[in-house]
């Protein structure tokens, strides 16, 4: 069975370490932090000025001067700080968030990634996309691993415009954990139920595929 | 003590004409110059570059002057949640230079600071980069970006005094404090101005030199654009 939007912030979940700081995109990225591992400590932090992120508040508690990237009331923690967007992302760019997970419309074998234009129907702009990808020393991408056409999203090349070149280090998709090396896309785990011919079926980029492959571990 | 206070939005805002470029802090529709956006509606200028990360809503912020089509250009990041604004540009009615969020930032800072251009590593590769002089540093591909030229920067904080020192409240502090003092003019808006000596100044956010007027907005809308709640258990 292949994994709802849920499954994949669990399955990226736990790729979260003790003391990271983390920048969480708009979209299944945004539900990662619902399911932090037990016993461990992070910190989101979230480009529009906020670190130390807590939940929404409970209604009748929201305030329009704490917002999130994606725009929504949210609360903060103990600890948390407020700061302006070029510290912010002096934070990102300087390398102090330990990891930045975001969705994606392509990813390709080289590490390329699109998300923020197609051409003619949808140009929203890149937010922080370009300066996140082009920065962050680990990058995990949400993605769905086909387009609603069936067509495949993991591709030996983008067709979209590019958001940032060689920089994504792994995609967690609905049928798939997958790795880029120098080599391409290595196939890590298969959402439980899938096989590997599935996923192959699924990505057009060639999978690197190292014997057994095993099933992600949801709870 | 040198004093920036005006009396009203009019004033502050007066000798704005069509064809400037404005910068205007805000992410969204959070720590907006909500008095300032109203006033340059009435004063129908025209043919405006605007500087903002975002261009609002269809019927609040930037949404109000790209409604009455005031707007010749407009640079931000990030423009998906008016659909006024999606119209013009697929029409070709309306300029648009999306730029990374953080290099807007910091070619707002970079101007604020007197840097006229930085190398940074947001775009390279991609259609952000093109035209731009590229440079390798530590192994790594960087774009020069320049400084941003503006006539006005108009920004919101919290509290403020007649000194113009500013202090920004949560997450509305985002572009505000790096546009103070990265135009000519810089004019603020202020949810509560007091008397210079109120203040303490170990807690001024952005020093008032970085700001020619200030004024204090006569009522703030605030609006929420994603109201998120959780239940209580």
């Amino acid at each position: 069975m292949a994994l709802d939007k849920i499954g994949i912030a669990k399955r990226i979940a736990q790729e979260l370490k003790d003391g990271y700081f983390v920048n969480l995109g708009i979209g299944i990225p945004t539900l990662v932090a619902n399911y932090i591992p037990q016993g461990i400590s992070v910190e989101f932090q979230s480009e529009n000025g906020v670190l130390g992120m807590g939940p929404f508040p409970f209604e009748g508690e929201e305030d329009a001067d704490v917002i999130n990237a994606g725009k929504q009331t949210i609360t903060t923690l103990a600890g948390a700080s407020f700061f302006d967007s070029a510290t912010s992302f002096g934070m990102i760019r300087g390398q102090h968030v330990d990891l930045t997970i975001l969705g994606a419309m392509e990813v390709s074998e080289n590490g390329n990634i699109a998300n923020w234009k197609i051409p003619g129907k949808m140009v929203k702009g890149m937010g922080g996309a370009m300066d996140l990808v082009a920065s962050a020393e680990n990058i995990i991408v949400a993605m769905m691993h086909v387009n609603k056409a069936g067509e495949s999203k993991i591709l030996k090349e983008c067709t979209l415009p590019l958001t940032g070149v060689k920089c994504v280090k792994k995609v967690v998709t609905e049928l798939a954990v997958m790795e880029i090396t120098p080599n391409g896309f290595k196939l890590l785990e298969r959402a439980p139920g899938v096989t590997v011919e599935e996923i192959i079926k699924a990505t057009e980029a060639n999978l690197i595929i190292d014997g057994d492959i095993p099933e992600m571990k949801i709870d | 003590m040198i004093n920036k206070k005006v009396s009203s939005v009019q004033e502050a805002l007066h000798d704005i004409k069509d064809g400037q470029t404005i910068m205007l802090g805000g992410f969204g529709l959070c720590g907006i110059p909500e008095n300032s956006i109203a006033e340059l509606v009435k004063m129908d200028v025209k043919d405006l570059t605007c500087i903002s990360n975002n261009a609002g809503v269809d019927d609040f912020g930037l949404g109000l002057l790209l409604q009455k089509r005031q707007i010749k250009k407009m640079i931000s990041s990030y423009v998906g949640e008016n659909a006024e604004f999606e119209r013009q540009m697929l029409s070709g009615e309306l300029e648009v230079e999306l730029t990374p969020q953080g290099t807007l930032a910091e070619k707002c800072r970079a101007a604020q600071a007197g840097i006229p251009a930085f190398f940074t590593p947001a775009g390279y590769g991609t259609e952000v980069a093109e035209g731009k002089e590229v440079r390798e540093f530590n192994g790594k591909m960087h774009v020069m970006e320049e400084a941003y030229k503006a006539d006005f920067a108009i920004v919101k904080a919290w509290k403020g005094d007649e000194a113009g020192n500013l202090i920004f409240k949560g997450t509305a502090r985002n572009f505000n404090s790096c546009m103070a003092g990265a135009a000519k003019i810089t004019i603020a808006e202020v949810e509560e101005l007091v008397p210079a000596g109120t203040l303490d100044p170990n807690q001024i956010h952005i020093p008032g030199i970085f700001v020619k007027r200030i004024f204090q907005g006569e009522k703030y809308e605030k609006r929420i654009e994603q109201r998120t709640v959780r239940q209580r258990q």
